[in-house]
């Protein structure tokens, strides 16, 4: 296992996590170490309990871990909640005015006497510069890339703040090289320097690669970074960005907008999707292509706002009534949400059906560090058959915007085009788009019309690779995953390999198409296999069955509200492993120890 | 070749549809679709220019009977997919016609919404003060007392009065008119198409299969026009709103109120301001402004 070091803070809501937080992701990031990063936080604007963890290592770091090397409690609540996990050769950095240890710790406990340190300070955050300029230290890292951050921070708030701000970091930074043990191992560096961003600034950004000229939403967390990152960005972009009255509205809109030529894209979560199920159906009736990203939260209702799970796979499989193609992927990690949007539009355009893209909370609100050079803006952009000027080759007056064909995709002229008017309907029509739904119904040509856009679905599978085995084929155990949980899944099979026991993993991105047939051919050659699902029922698990029959060996659940963390994987497999003479498929349901 | 069509002046012929419509014999919904062709072509607007956008309902069958480019949406819908339509082109013209169940029952959220973000477009509503395709229900604007299929004692509910709450809600150009009045009616679709912004009309549209209370006798002994009335002055809020309330042995139609200092939504949004439709803009963001985007990362 390489070496990884996770610093978390914990605090109230209110209190300034975020700041000290940023502070340490910019510096492992231009220190060439990538981190990935998590906070469990609450509904609540002021007060509560948020807890940031960032971990960071020379590795691609693919999950938040299980250890916490540095903890930073803010209040008291946070110090009881965790200074009882702490392991040996970890250390605890507080301010010894307002928090008590309390319970014995094998942790180092680094006290902070705020009041005496920041004499003569007005800041209100000074415990949190203290803080962060003290566990620096005990990392061993210099001063200056934090003089550098804390200059580039405070900066636009006059060079008063910023001297006030490096006087009390130096404060604290000499404070914790004189009382404090530093880490046994100084923070590595390489020669790299990464981006740090979120998974929705990730989806934001991917469809401005993408060429999306048009973004709308209702907020609704936790998809709203998606909004925020859109809306800062939409004029330098050249996206019109719109905040539309309800989710109903957002579909319409961007349908709308999409029509007429542009490509356009939004974003919610599971409530503001099931708004949206009739205007998926009318973006494949009208074969008006839309892409939809539904950022999954806990649920059913308004559930867990600010907790991630993985159970919206049903309601995207279902959504919208009567059979239609769509497509459906859920990104793998922070970059694959960048990368996926693109890939999206270009399948939705040239298969002229809805683009739905899986992502939650763990990814959207996560944060990881990616290589700037991967962030490609340089990506394909395929729209597909689209008439978008008058060409006397495209035959006018004979244009049939449904025209029936082999591919199932008819040639899509835009509004505006001379010559080929038409009238694109809900309800049912004939290849002119002329409705054969009310007064000329005709069975006929309702096959024909059902056929021809189904004709696509076979076009779709073509268009995607079928998912492959990561690891040994040989090993003792296969761990199935879907979308976010590439990356803890990734830590637990190669835990499992440094304990002796050979596991690979098969991870799932794209929901439709699936791919059945490989996924089973795939599984059938392993020797013991466990779905990992961060819900309850295990929704991809009977998805997979209904569509192939496979019934896998094990299961591992988890629906609290958190992201599994790799222990959690990891005991559950030596669990099922050890009594895997049972006839009846296993479960096991990881406790999430950490209260957050 | 398209140069030597536009020479030729277009006729309301150049707009009939791939089929003739389907709706009740008498319908009123006949003098707001001939109404509406006729204007296009003394206009002349080519027919591609034009999106006619509806939701469902008799009359949102419209955009299937004009040979524009049509979208025929979900019921209540036609207003959000409009926006987006004239935002993503703000060149094309946008017509939105519907019915007052489709605008004032459940589109009622967009219709508000739309009216507040003066979104140039031109809403022609239908109102027949009944459901016709699910065969005569209460809708929005059946007067009290009414009774239908789904009332049968009679209705309870206080009507919406479409006018006020356009003029409420902030409309910026704001008719009523009477479908067995085409001249009257055409006038006022000429210059709601001609304002810039949102443009609201209410058609009294009767329903003479399933509405025997607001027939068009019924209509005709009430309707008055404001355009009579010398003294009526349509930049006038508060008097448009005053005559807007009128309902009962007099019905003002015409134009109640139209403010033409308001910029419509794409006049407001600086990318739009200026250049081609984003629809026929470059996909691609410049070098620079994607390293920027990369260098706030890091």
């Amino acid at each position: 296992m390489d070496r990884t070091f996770a610093v978390a803070i914990g605090g109230a809501a209110g209190q300034g996590v975020a700041t000290p937080g940023d502070i340490f992701a910019k510096i492992f990031a231009r220190r060439g170490l990538h981190l990935n990063a998590y906070n469990a936080y609450q509904s609540i604007i002021r007060g509560g309990h948020t807890f940031l963890t960032i971990r960071a290592g020379i590795e691609e770091v693919t999950c938040f871990g299980d250890h916490i090397d540095l903890l930073i409690p803010l209040n008291q609540d946070s110090m009881d909640r965790h200074i009882g996990l702490m392991k040996a050769n970890s250390a605890v950095v507080y301010n010894s005015d307002t928090i008590k240890p309390g319970s014995l710790t094998q942790a180092q406990l680094c006290p902070l006497p705020v009041n005496q340190l920041s004499k003569g300070s007005r800041s209100k955050v000074e415990q949190n510069t203290l803080a962060l300029a003290a566990s620096l230290r005990m990392m061993g890292v210099d001063f200056e890339p934090l003089a550098e951050i804390l200059t580039e921070q405070f900066m636009r708030k006059g060079s008063k703040v910023v001297t006030e701000n490096l006087d009390i970091a130096r404060v604290g930074f000499d404070y914790a090289g004189e009382n404090f043990q530093p880490f046994a191992f100084p923070l590595p560096m390489s020669g790299m320097q990464y981006a740090v961003l979120s998974g929705n600034t990730a989806l934001a950004m991917g469809g401005a690669a993408a060429g999306v000229k048009f973004y709308c939403a209702y907020p609704m967390s936790p998809s709203t970074g998606v909004l925020h990152w859109m809306a800062a960005h939409a004029r330098s972009a050249g996206i019109l960005v719109r905040q539309v009255e309800d989710e109903i509205g957002v579909i319409n809109m961007a349908i709308g907008a999409a029509h007429a030529g542009v490509r356009a894209m939004c974003a919610t979560s599971g409530g503001g999707f099931a708004l949206m199920t009739e205007g998926l159906g009318m973006s494949a009736m009208m074969e008006t292509p839309v892409v939809v990203i539904d950022v999954q939260r806990a649920g059913p209702s308004t559930g867990v706002p600010t907790k991630t799970e993985q159970g919206d796979l049903w309601q995207m499989l279902g959504a919208g009534f009567g059979d239609f193609p769509r497509l459906i992927a859920a990104p793998t990690d922070i970059l694959d949400c960048f990368r996926l949007v693109p890939e999206m539009h270009n399948l939705a355009d040239r298969f002229q059906c809805p683009g739905i893209i899986l992502g939650d909370l763990l990814l959207s609100e996560g944060r990881s560090s990616v290589d700037p050079t991967q962030l490609n803006f340089d990506t394909q952009i395929d729209r597909g058959e689209m008439i978008v000027s008058a060409d006397p080759a495209n035959g006018e007056n004979g244009y049939k915007r449904y025209k029936i064909t082999e591919s199932g995709i008819s040639p899509r002229a835009i509004p505006g085009v001379p010559g080929h008017t038409h009238t694109a309907a809900t309800d049912e029509h004939d290849e002119d788009g002329v409705l054969i739904s009310d007064e000329f119904t005709n069975p006929a040509k309702r096959r024909a019309m059902m056929d021809k856009r189904q004709r696509k679905v076979l076009g779709i599978e073509a268009a995607v690779q079928p998912p492959v085995l990561i690891g040994t084929p040989t090993a003792e155990v296969t761990l199935v995953g879907w979308g976010s949980t590439s990356g803890v899944i990734r830590e637990a099979v190669a835990m499992l390999n440094e304990e002796g026991i050979s596991a690979n993993q098969l991870q799932i991105r794209w929901m439709v198409p699936l791919h059945g047939e490989a996924i089973v051919n795939i599984l059938k050659s392993s020797k013991y296999t466990i779905m990992v699902e961060n819900n309850y029922s295990g929704q991809f698990a009977r998805y997979l069955r209904s569509e192939t029959s496979y019934v896998p060996d094990g299961y591992i659940r988890k629906y609290d509200g958190e992201p599994f963390m790799p222990h959690h994987i990891v005991e559950a497999v030596k669990e099922q492993l050890a009594c895997k003479t049972h006839k009846t498929q296993q479960l096991s349901v990881p406790v999430h120890e950490i209260m957050v | 070749m398209t140069t030597v069509l536009q020479l030729q002046p277009l006729t309301a012929a150049d707009f009939k549809g791939k089929v003739d419509p389907d709706w009740c014999a008498g319908c009123g919904d006949f003098g707001v679709l001939s109404s509406l062709q006729k204007v296009l072509a003394e206009m002349n607007i080519s027919p591609h220019n034009v999106v006619t956008i509806s939701g469902i309902g008799c009359s949102s069958n419209l955009p299937g009977f004009i040979d524009t480019y049509g979208m025929h949406t979900l019921h209540g819908r036609a207003l959000a997919v409009a926006t987006g339509v004239k935002m993503a082109n703000h060149k094309l013209n946008v017509v939105v016609t519907g019915g007052d169940g489709d605008g004032f029952g459940i589109g009622g959220n967009h219709f508000i919404h739309t009216i507040r973000r003066n979104v140039d477009l031109l809403y022609v509503a239908m109102d027949n003060q009944i459901y016709g395709l699910t065969t005569g229900q209460t809708s929005p604007t059946s007067r009290k007392g009414m009774k239908t299929k789904s009332m049968p004692y009679g209705n309870v509910e206080e009507p919406i009065n479409p006018i006020t709450l356009a003029l409420a809600a902030g409309a910026t150009f704001v008719a009523r008119g009477f479908s067995a009045d085409p001249k009257h009616l055409a006038n006022l679709i000429k210059q709601g198409l001609e304002h810039k912004g949102f443009s609201f009309i209410d058609v009294f549209s009767p329903c003479v299969t399933y509405n025997h209370d607001n027939t068009y006798a019924w209509f005709r002994e009430r309707v008055k026009k404001l355009e009579d009335d010398l003294s009526y002055d349509s930049s006038d809020w508060h008097e448009a709103m005053k005559r807007a309330l009128l309902w009962g042995d007099e019905i003002p139609i015409g134009k109640f109120f139209q403010r033409t200092d308001l910029p419509s939504l794409h006049e407001a949004e600086p990318l739009l301001d200026q250049g081609e439709p984003l629809a026929h803009r470059e996909l691609r963001i410049a070098p620079e402004t994607v390293r920027n985007f990369i260098t706030e990362l890091m």
